[in-house]
């Protein structure tokens, strides 16, 4: 590796829910260079979707100490669409319905709010749709899709699907991938997986939430980290993860008795 | 419409709260028999007429203020009120380069460019300022296929017979408060006749200004379609911002014979009230109603209500003829201290007759949005359908939005359908879009588009863009 700054460095992050609620994270660390693929496995509550929110900005959560950089810029003071922009994507665990509101304006909206974030040239309706043309094979969606409203009476796996062409069309330097794979029947993982696979490349990284190996299958993870209680508790390479498969989680967990002893 | 233009819109406050220094004849505060006489006076009027407005004022002083509306507003003094104002310099026109370059700038600032560029957009305007009819465009290019557009007192000059034929035969003057006032004291206006088989050869559009502080405005249009004939009318209201409240009551009637098709499209932008008071703003409490008088006529309402402090307006279509046709589309957007209290009324009396009534209403901040819908099947109207669509979005926890349809039927063979739904701009909606770049403002702009996109299908293209650049200004910074 060069010297350069990593893609996202976390450190010593805590946050809550918004006003004054539960704390979720408790000081989480991890640094993502370009070229590599982050899975965050862990059990139910341990905090996985909340890393995520935090990452693109969601309101319902609060972050009280620790700092986050992307490209070495904080993060944190960013809002939401320019964190966008910048180059950050999350894939939705649940994508979110936009009734009355097409698929492909969405997406042209999108992609042309980035391009001139980034003072680059946007494409005209015609443009955009030859565009997309070349996006559609990555996710294997048809033309149908794109005159629908955004996720509005798509089934679990078109909705993943289309997060997916989502993020094709963008183009981002760090993915968010937040259970991804749930719901997802086994044709549709896969070709989920083969989207996100072709979409990789030694510039950009992805942080994938998940519950399950049966992803990292088609995913091919660099490191495998264990969130417990708001902090990373151990980190492996996709060993881990078939590990984790088999013995489940709680080996990995400070058991509450050993803890009073030990105090 | 493109996301550009949605921004550079939600950037921009009631861009028409100006006022024109343009000297005015005005008469004095207050309404009496001797100023309803003046009024006829001062336009020359014909004795039909004034006899017209004296039955109507002496009917309204017997009335009462409606309070069925689910509006609050304290009681209007109508002594109060300048019920003639006139700019000074316009007493004819024959030609544009007559008229007072200073109204004719405030025109082109609203938009409305009487001259010569109006031609590409083949729009013919009729321009009322105040109490009066400053120009109507393109008069000799429609005179050739014998369509009539000028202003109501031009009509009442030159086509006397037609006026009396027609004026009061929808909204009788008895009809409600508001109309009986209106005939009382109605000042100007526009006349459309369109002759047998003729279809208007361009849209006609009217521009409403209220200029004068204290004026009170009350227009009046009356559209004829003779048998066969079609025209499409656009009606756009400004205003400037004053800190006292404006009245306007208008009343518009159609009347569409055997074949005839109207399509009235309205886009209202009065100045609401101050955003953050309520001080201000338009009373607009109108009396629009269409009469399809004949076998397979048609009249289509299409309303885009933006501003007003208080909207009190039903565009309502009487379906007397056989296999006669009644639409009505309407976005009406309230935000802040707005109230609008508006719908329709589809009164079935012939056979085979068919109306469609699609509401959208969408409410912001602490306002209040009531649908008020009537659907009457009569008992000879064999075979009557109607569909109503009636939609609700709320942007916020303050706004009120409240839905009242009226049903009845007398003829068993009816057959009603009524559809509606509440929706409401979700946090996860706007984070979804901002999730992907896109900043809440234009997220809402979107979203809202979305919600409106059947009514806006139906506006004539330019207007169409026109509507959707509005509600975004409207609805500037009702997130978050």
């Amino acid at each position: 590796m060069t010297n350069q700054a990593p893609l996202l460095q976390i450190t010593n992050l805590h946050a809550q829910v918004a006003n004054g609620g539960q704390k979720i994270l408790n000081g989480l660390n991890l640094t993502v260079n370009a070229g590599e693929i982050h899975a965050i496995m862990g059990p139910n509550g341990s905090g996985k979707s909340t890393l995520s929110k935090v990452l693109a900005g969601h309101p319902s959560i609060e972050v009280t100490a620790g700092e986050v950089l992307y490209k070495g810029q904080n993060l944190l003071e960013l809002e939401p669409n320019e964190r966008a922009t910048a180059g950050v994507f999350l894939a939705f665990q649940y994508p979110i319905e936009l009734p009355g509101v097409n698929n492909t304006t969405f997406l042209r909206m999108a992609y042309n709010g980035k391009q001139k974030a980034n003072d680059l040239p946007e494409l005209d309706e015609a443009g955009f749709a030859e565009f997309l043309k070349t996006k559609l094979p990555l996710v294997e969606m048809k033309d149908d899709y794109l005159h629908r409203c955004v996720n509005a009476g798509f089934s679990g796996g078109e909705k993943k699907r289309n997060e997916i062409l989502q993020m094709a069309v963008l183009n981002p330097c760090l993915s968010i991938l937040d259970e991804t794979d749930s719901g997802l029947d086994i044709d549709a993982l896969r070709i989920v997986a083969n989207g996100v696979n072709q979409l990789m490349s030694a510039d950009k990284a992805i942080l994938l939430v998940t519950h399950y190996q049966r992803l990292l299958d088609y995913i091919e993870p660099t490191f495998v980290h264990v969130l417990a209680n708001g902090q990373i508790v151990t980190s492996g390479d996709k060993s881990l993860a078939l590990e984790l498969e088999a013995k489940g989680y709680d080996w990995l967990l400070p058991h509450p008795q050993q803890a009073e002893v030990a105090v | 419409m493109s996301t550009t233009q949605t921004i550079d819109a939600i950037n921009q406050d009631y861009q028409f709260g100006f006022t024109s220094a343009i000297e005015s004849d005005a008469f004095p505060k207050g309404l009496s028999e001797d100023v309803v006489r003046a009024i006829s006076a001062k336009k020359g009027e014909p004795d039909f007429m004034l006899d017209f407005r004296l039955k109507s004022y002496h009917q309204w002083l017997t009335m009462e203020p409606p309070t069925w509306a689910d509006v609050d507003y304290p009681p209007i003094d109508f002594q109060d009120i300048i019920y003639y104002s006139a700019p000074k310099s316009v007493e004819k026109k024959q030609s544009l380069d007559e008229v007072d370059p200073e109204l004719l700038a405030t025109f082109a600032k609203l938009g409305i460019p009487l001259s010569e560029q109006k031609r590409l957009s083949n729009v013919a305007v009729d321009a009322v300022f105040d109490s009066v009819s400053i120009a109507t465009t393109f008069k000799k290019d429609l005179a050739k296929h014998g369509v009539i557009f000028c202003s109501l007192t031009e009509a009442l000059e030159e086509h006397p017979e037609l006026v009396k034929k027609y004026i009061g035969t929808v909204v009788p003057a008895t009809d409600n408060y508001f109309s009986a006032l209106n005939s009382a004291v109605f000042t100007e206006g526009s006349f459309v006749y369109i002759p047998e088989g003729v279809t208007c050869p361009m849209d006609l559009s009217t521009y409403f200004r209220i200029n004068t502080e204290g004026t009170g405005q009350f227009e009046r249009t009356l559209i004829i379609a003779d048998k066969g004939s079609k025209v499409s009318y656009l009606e756009g209201c400004t205003a400037p911002k004053f800190d006292s409240k404006q009245l306007h009551a208008a009343v518009v009637e159609l009347i569409a014979l055997d074949d005839a098709e109207i399509k009235y499209s309205t886009v209202q932008n009065w100045f609401a009230g101050d955003p953050k008071t309520g001080a201000g703003g338009i009373y607009n409490f109108v009396t629009k109603r269409g009469n399809c008088k004949g076998n397979r006529s048609r009249i289509f309402w299409t309303q885009v209500e933006t501003g007003s402090a208080i909207t009190w307006k039903y565009p309502s279509c009487i379906l007397t003829g056989d296999d006669s046709v009644g639409e009505f589309y309407s976005v009406a957007l309230t935000n802040h201290f707005q109230q609008a209290d508006t719908g329709t009324k589809m009164i079935h009396l012939g056979k085979n007759t068919r109306s469609r009534i699609v509401s959208k209403g969408i409410s912001a901040g602490v306002s209040k949005n009531s649908y008020r819908g009537s659907v009457v099947i009569k008992p000879n109207a064999e075979n009557a359908r109607n569909f109503t669509q009636c939609d609700s979005m709320l942007i916020g926890q303050t706004c009120h939005a409240n839905t009242y349809p009226y049903i009845q039927v007398e003829n068993p063979s009816a057959n009603l359908e009524h559809e509606a739904t509440t929706s409401r701009i979700s946090e996860d909606q706007l984070f979804y879009f901002q999730s992907r770049g896109i900043p809440t403002e234009e997220a809402v702009a979107t979203l809202v588009s979305g919600f409106c996109q059947d009514v806006f299908n139906e506006l004539p293209g330019e207007f169409a863009a026109e509507a959707g650049k509005l509600l975004a200004i409207k609805l500037e910074n009702s997130v978050g």
